[in-house]
């Protein structure tokens, strides 16, 4: 799992970003309702044919006999497009729910899936679900590879705070 | 069940599948409605409400008979509904999900039904195309024979979706999708065949209606016909479950001398993007 430990460690090497790399920073929103349950989260790739490169899902893989699996499909367009062909626990994709704050995940490009994608145009896109909650979705547009530093962000309005996805050639 | 009431039923049944089958404007509309029709993980579970009304899909009139129910699997197996409840406004049962793809839940009712005058009454009759000649007595007068076919279903994708349930039989009004069931999107376009006996019906007339009536003014039906290949398209306004229906009389019973009417409905649910 590639993924970064905290926002202040991530501060702190930002004027020296490692080269050949895209960072997902995302904000899971602390809410307050009666009966809270951390978001199940869907992060991919879309190229401008619908092509789809899944980065990572955050779903409740802890329950026993896989349970957690039956509210997947509430990722409503995640699940139909490409997360119903998928099994879940998948190994390097699939990984436990986050609790409210902030988050990264980091992928190098020297390695799969980034070492394999072709220059193009590319949304991110990140499908949130809350249990007796709602769900959000948010499109993040890109040109990769990137041919100097990116740093774009897009902001939810409930189940997912700010997002930042910063480009490394 | 006593007497009289199996033969009031009877004759609900009988004037819920022909005044269904007409133009009326007091026709009722049967259905089948499953708790969900795209499902994930491991063996899930579907519960479906099985109903005759006016508005939909609200319970108001009566529960839809399930002696002809039957539950098809991915892989073709036939499946037991479960807990099955009866009630006053509709019929429950659960069906297990065990297997991932496409499940279809339908409800196939064949029958005939006559309608005669006997000594200036009119007289209705339902029964077996070997008991007309014994039943229907000789000196019957304006003997009026239907055979019905009536073809009430719904479908359920755990998973990634399959299409070995959507396969016609060819045997009387069925819809056989181009766009998968369960793959239904608000605002794309969804197309869809009919076909009649196996053939592609053409020129047939669909009526779409969106449920949720009690909610809002405007009923927001819509209709569609069928081009030479039996294909008709619809675009979905909106999320929700949508009832679809369709129906035609001809004279292509096996039975002497019978109309036919043969009728197709379904449940469909949209979701939203």
């Amino acid at each position: 799992m590639r993924l970064l430990i905290s926002t202040a460690l991530t501060t702190l090497v930002a004027g020296s970003a490692v080269a050949g790399e895209a960072a997902v920073g995302i904000d899971i929103p602390r809410l307050t309702v009666v009966e809270y349950h951390k978001p199940y989260v869907a992060f991919w790739l879309e190229n401008t044919d619908g092509q789809i490169v899944n980065l990572a899902v955050w779903y409740d893989a802890k329950l026993k006999d896989n349970e957690g699996t039956k509210w997947l499909k509430d990722m409503r367009q995640w699940w139909r497009r490409t997360g119903r062909e998928l099994t879940m626990p998948a190994d390097g994709l699939s990984s436990p729910t986050r609790a409210p704050g902030t988050h990264q995940i980091v992928f190098d490009s020297k390695v799969t899936p980034l070492k394999d994608l072709a220059p193009g145009s590319y949304q991110l896109v990140i499908e949130a679900a809350r249990e007796v909650g709602g769900r959000e979705l948010l499109r993040v547009p890109f040109e990769w590879p990137p041919k100097a530093p990116v740093n774009l962000d897009v902001k939810g309005e409930s189940e997912i705070g700010a997002v930042t996805l910063k480009l490394t050639p | 069940m006593n007497k009289a009431t199996n033969r009031y039923l009877k004759l609900v049944l009988i004037a819920s599948a022909v005044s269904m089958l007409s133009a009326s404007a007091y026709a009722h509309r049967t259905w089948l409605l499953p708790s969900a029709t795209v499902l994930s993980g491991k063996e899930q579970w579907v519960t479906v409400d099985a109903a005759v009304s006016n508005d939909l899909f609200y319970f108001e009139h009566n529960p839809l008979q399930l002696d002809n129910l039957s539950v098809v699997a991915p892989d073709g197996s036939s499946v037991a509904a479960e807990n099955m409840a009866k009630g006053k406004y509709r019929n429950t049962f659960d069906v297990k999900i065990g297997q991932p793809g496409t499940y279809k839940i339908m409800v196939l009712n064949q029958g005939v039904f006559a309608s005669y005058k006997l000594d200036g009454q009119a007289k209705r009759w339902r029964g077996k195309p070997e008991q007309i000649k014994t039943d229907i007595p000789a000196n019957a007068t304006d003997v009026k024979i239907s055979e019905i076919q009536g073809r009430i279903e719904t479908f359920v994708t755990s998973g990634k979706p399959s299409d070995g349930v959507l396969k016609p039989t060819g045997v009387g009004l069925e819809m056989v999708p181009v766009t998968h069931p369960n793959n239904l999107i608000a605002g794309e376009k969804a197309t869809f065949r009919l076909l009649l006996d196996g053939q592609p019906a053409v020129g047939q007339s669909i009526e779409i209606v969106p449920g949720g009536i009690r909610y809002r003014d405007k009923l927001n039906d819509m209709k569609a016909t069928t081009d030479e290949s039996g294909t008709f398209s619809v675009t979905w306004p909106g999320p929700g479950m949508y009832w679809m229906n369709s129906s035609i009389q001809d004279n292509k019973s096996k039975i002497e001398n019978a109309a036919r009417r043969a009728s197709y409905t379904t449940t469909l649910e949209v979701l939203a993007p």
